[in-house]
């Protein structure tokens, strides 16, 4: 007897569950067609340079000198009425200007987000965006603080994490991660220059 | 003459400028307010912070994506569930994996624990600085059973480090539900009873009715998120609005307030810990089987890109904004903290208030300030 014939059809398999799979990661796609893309496009024409979608979140590269305007619109016009979050990213190598200033925005009627982002060049200003939002006011003092970006027309842009009179910017790349010889700033009288507790001089 | 000038700051008035903190009791950690002001009341205020500054952005990129949840742990110290829930929930985003539902009732089972054992430190001190000393005896026995199960789940008690990018590290242990059942079983009748302390008590509605009001507008514009929002009067919860894990899946309410004072907060973080208390019920009651760990590669590497996740934390919005170069190690990882955000608008609540105001408005923001600092 042919054995083969006796083995019961088998059900099709099963679809596995998603967490049994091996995981898809998102890819980014251009998003100039976005309809978040367009009604900044249509409000405030030639401020947008390029505009990435990354699993489901818009991100919107905007012109440096035109990022009041924009945000402007976008708070005015466009309802993003609250700004989640702002921070900065340091890309050293980078010809276009090594930071990216990025805003985070929240609008309620329909609960969408939008990332909006400028680069900017070490040394250059970027416009505060405190007259718009009043929460940007410490969030830029903190990129201020950690990557030495200046927002033009700040109110107050002073150090918030670190103390007065720190050298240096912490967040950025070239900063080592052991930090730096504060020693000698704060107590010139025990360290000598370079000779503080972390610059591997006589310190201890 | 220069130097006599600046021995009185204000010369045409008799404001003066007094440093309030960073050692004080009542700051709920080092926090300096320098506050101008005229008698007793306050012209302005203007919070100094820094002073736990450890640099913990620039250590999560020596760190490989595993490696900083301890890190988040050490942010705000009395949420440590909610910290790692966030990191995790972005970095699993990014790689597109799905966390398995028993995974996801776990966290949520320790999210809600978290909010609790948080709102009852809240209520402790934020009563203590205002002169009610007994709450804090009795917020504080409820918090320790939940630090119990902490431990029996992770062993640890303040430090979590319980999750996992995929879902979490271990399975419960056995008869952990029938206890945690029980706590939140009796948790109902322990918030009535502090609520019996306080809610009608003549001293406390006096000290904290009309005090550090905020309109639900400028409380947008002032970025606040969580109670302080919520006391405001706007309905707006990341559980509601971008549900993570399965709070699709639970029933529960977003309590408000109304004036947007003191009071109102207070009542906000009272009515969601019986909304914890629900949503822990129903967690236990539909607790799937199944694994607990997504099958996700042993070297986490997203793909390039940058995502921005947040969770409900019970102070606020807390949200991690990633960037990946596609490397093991984050190229960014920054935290949006409630807590630093919402102590921004201290100068705005306190305009025109006594000192003491000033006390139960800090109270009243919920602040920690390892997460402020970083």
């Amino acid at each position: 007897m042919n054995e083969q014939q006796n083995v019961p059809p088998q059900p099709p398999e099963a679809p596995k569950p998603p967490w049994e799979e091996k995981p898809v990661p998102p890819e980014s796609r251009d998003a100039r067609e976005h309809e978040q893309v367009r009604e900044i496009a249509a409000i405030v024409p030639d401020a947008v340079l390029e505009a990435v979608e990354f699993a489901g979140q818009v991100t919107v590269t905007v012109a440096r000198e035109r990022i009041l305007d924009v945000c402007r619109a976008c708070k005015e016009k466009l309802e993003y009425k609250f700004l989640v979050d702002l921070t900065a990213v340091d890309w050293p190598e980078r010809p276009e200007g090594r930071f990216d200033v990025v805003y985070w925005l929240h609008r309620f009627s329909d609960s969408r987000r939008l990332r909006l982002k400028v680069r900017v060049a070490d040394g250059v200003e970027v416009s505060s965006v405190t007259g718009v939002w009043k929460v940007s006011n410490w969030m830029e003092r903190e990129a201020f603080d950690m990557f030495g970006i200046y927002f033009a027309d700040h109110p107050n842009l002073e150090r918030i994490l670190t103390w007065e009179g720190f050298s240096g910017h912490p967040l950025r790349k070239d900063f080592p991660i052991e930090g730096i010889d504060t020693g000698a700033a704060i107590y010139p009288d025990v360290y000598p220059p370079g000779g503080g507790p972390v610059a591997g001089g006589e310190g201890e | 003459m220069g130097n006599l000038e600046a021995t009185r700051p204000f010369p045409d008035s008799e404001e003066m400028e007094i440093s309030f903190g960073p050692q004080h009791p009542a700051t709920h950690g080092v926090l300096r307010v320098m506050v101008r002001v005229d008698g007793e009341k306050i012209v302005d205020a203007k919070p100094i912070i820094g002073y736990l500054h450890r640099g913990t952005e620039k250590i999560f990129e020596r760190e490989t994506y595993n490696g900083t949840i301890p890190h988040t742990d050490r942010m705000d110290y009395t949420a440590a569930a909610t910290n790692n829930q966030a990191l995790v929930g972005a970095v699993e985003r990014m790689m597109g994996v799905t966390v398995p539902p028993r995974a996801a009732y776990i966290r949520m089972i320790l999210a809600e624990l978290q909010r609790i054992a948080s709102h009852t430190i809240w209520l402790g001190t934020h009563a203590l600085d205002i002169g009610a000393q007994t709450p804090f005896f009795y917020t504080f026995q409820e918090r320790e059973t939940i630090l119990d199960l902490y431990e029996e789940y992770c062993g640890a008690r303040l430090t979590l480090n319980c999750m996992r990018v995929g879902g979490q590290p271990f399975d419960l242990p056995e008869g952990w539900t029938g206890r945690c059942g029980a706590f939140v079983d009796q948790l109902p009748a322990r918030i009535a009873e502090w609520e019996r302390l306080l809610t009608n008590n003549r001293i406390w509605k006096l000290r904290t009715i009309g005090v550090g009001v905020i309109s639900a507008a400028n409380a947008i514009e002032w970025g606040l998120t969580g109670p302080p929002l919520r006391g405001s009067g706007v309905k707006w919860d990341i559980r509601k609005v971008f549900p993570y894990d399965r709070y699709d899946e639970v029933d529960f309410e977003i309590p408000i307030g109304a004036n947007g004072d003191t009071y109102d907060r207070y009542l906000v973080r009272m009515e969601e810990m019986r909304q914890s208390v629900r949503i822990i019920k129903q967690c236990l009651a539909k607790l799937p089987d199944g694994p607990v760990m997504a099958k996700v590669p042993k070297v986490i590497k997203p793909p390039k890109g940058e995502f921005y996740f947040s969770v409900e934390g019970p102070k606020g919005e807390l949200g991690f904004y990633a960037v990946s170069d596609g490397s093991t190690n984050p190229y960014r990882l920054h935290v949006r903290p409630a807590c630093f955000i919402n102590l921004q608008a201290l100068p705005e609540l306190v305009r025109g208030h006594l000192i003491a105001d000033m006390i139960a408005v800090i109270g009243t923001l919920d602040i920690v300030l390892g997460e402020i600092d970083r």
